[in-house]
């Protein structure tokens, strides 16, 4: 077996196929950044929601809550299923690409919302109190008080569902959207062995994933040092 | 006219009725101290005129003014004029002793950080804490901590100094510290609410007693009446309760 790869290796490498691979790959890492992102700064506003108390803000409250624990809920491969027939029945034409991106963004927000919600709560409520009783607005306690102590809880399961998102992205394939996966199987599909096409893809995922997980370990140990540095 | 003045306040925790309507004036330079068993809503009452309970029945009067506490413009006047110090301290973890200090004066309001700086180091050092400016709060002993969170509360240049506790979470011999520098504030004419079990200190340092129980004022006198003349059968029987231990 080991020879019969190193036979086709030299076919399947060709500059073709590698800028194949490649141009898959950024749509992975689009579709992981869509998520990782703009996932995150919408899980960022709708945990906020979940945790205000004013009356006013109720409904928008309500909704949020329905938004995380629905999209929470359901697989990814429905969503984007549902996603993409909402479209179509809708009769409004989206490359494949944005329905991938739009699905990503629906199950990301929704559960990096939990995650960044649970790390805020995680900070103590006498430093809410004091926040509130000096008249920092929401925001203000947020950003300087709250957030800053609450990075340390919500990194470590952030970067996990994030390692864990990007291989998620590849179910973007069952609709079309050629990624690192539908690459593979594009390329297998053509003759050559799945050995060769899935390892390659392999490859590539743990190029993307591992770099993130640094950049995990590296925010991880800054932020979590405005605590205390000397602790 | 009063500087402060309580009428009738109600409030509840869901369907827990905490503050039931309490009646109380309070004089510019006054010491209230406020004693009570757990739970007749001392602390409570504090947290009540800071706004950190939804407002009930009844009024709250500052400098003849009246307390609208769902107007959020009226509550930023209220907690700019109070200030509490809590029983927990509740100093910022994420920040050094200086920061905790400053952070409101220059963030909050908008002060230029020179002035308040320069303010907050003379805060800390007559709190006896120049030397810690750097220091995190997890680094410092409780009653350190307690008197940064003194330093913090006066930064704001509140009015009314409202302590709750502050000496129930200390180590015994930790309490002294902190209780010097009360005396500190009281001799400078501070007013302030003092919510305490340290009933010798009271008993020294208050213009007047306010004994709670039930959410309800029970009785409010001078010192000496109520410590040893209480008027009233539930006073006499914690006083009693008290002075035995």
């Amino acid at each position: 077996m080991w020879d019969h790869l190193v036979a086709e290796a030299p076919r399947f490498f060709t500059y073709w196929n590698l800028r194949f691979f490649v141009l898959a790959g950024l749509t992975t890492v689009a579709l992981s950044f869509t998520g990782c992102i703009l996932g995150g700064i919408a899980g960022l506003a709708l945990g906020t929601v979940r945790l205000t108390r004013s009356k006013p803000l109720s409904p928008v409250r309500v909704i949020a809550i329905l938004y995380t624990e629905i999209f929470r809920r359901v697989p990814f491969l429905v969503t984007l299923m549902l996603v993409f027939f909402a479209f179509q029945l809708s009769g409004v034409e989206l490359p494949l690409f944005a329905i991938g991106a739009i699905s990503v963004f629906l199950i990301a927000s929704a559960f990096l919302a939990e995650i960044i919600r649970g790390g805020m709560l995680a900070v103590h409520r006498n430093q809410w109190d004091a926040a509130e009783t000096m008249n920092f607005t929401l925001i203000q306690a947020l950003r300087h008080v709250v957030l800053p102590q609450a990075w340390r809880i919500i990194l470590p399961p952030a970067f996990g569902f994030f390692v864990l998102f990007i291989k998620d992205t590849a179910l973007a394939s069952q609709i079309g959207v050629v990624e690192l996966t539908y690459a593979g199987k594009v390329l297998n599909n053509r003759g050559f062995s799945a050995t060769l096409s899935f390892g390659t893809i392999l490859v590539f995922y743990f190029i993307i994933s591992y770099p993130l997980t640094r950049l995990g370990a590296y925010l991880e140990a800054r932020l979590a040092s405005t605590r205390n540095p000397r602790a | 006219m009063h500087q402060l003045e309580i009428r009738g306040l109600k409030a509840a925790y869901g369907n827990l009725t905490v503050l039931d309507g309490i009646t109380l004036a309070v004089e510019r330079g006054e010491i209230i101290g406020l004693i009570g068993p757990s739970g007749s809503g001392k602390s409570t009452l504090l947290r009540a005129l800071v706004g950190l309970l939804p407002p009930g029945d009844g009024e709250v009067v500052l400098d003849g003014k009246p307390v609208f506490y769902r107007n959020s413009g009226q509550l930023r006047q209220v907690r700019d004029r109070l200030a509490i110090v809590f029983q927990q301290f509740n100093l910022f973890q994420n920040m050094t002793v200086l920061e905790n200090v400053t952070i409101t004066p220059v963030k909050i309001k908008g002060r230029p950080r020179a002035a308040v700086e320069a303010e907050a180091k003379d805060l800390l050092a007559k709190v006896g804490l120049a030397n810690k400016l750097a220091a995190y709060p997890d680094e410092l002993s409780g009653g350190q901590q307690q008197r940064v969170a003194i330093a913090r509360a006066l930064a704001l240049k509140p009015d009314i100094l409202l302590l709750d506790e502050v000496t129930a979470s200390l180590d015994p011999e930790l309490v002294s510290e902190v209780l010097d520098t009360i005396r500190l504030l009281a001799a400078d004419g501070m007013t302030m609410l003092i919510v305490s079990h340290e009933m010798g200190f009271i008993r020294e340092l208050s213009s007047r007693v306010v004994f709670m129980a039930g959410g309800k004022v029970v009785e409010i006198g001078a010192p000496k009446q109520i410590f040893d003349a209480p008027r009233e059968v539930r006073t006499r029987e914690f006083v009693s309760k008290i002075l035995r231990h």
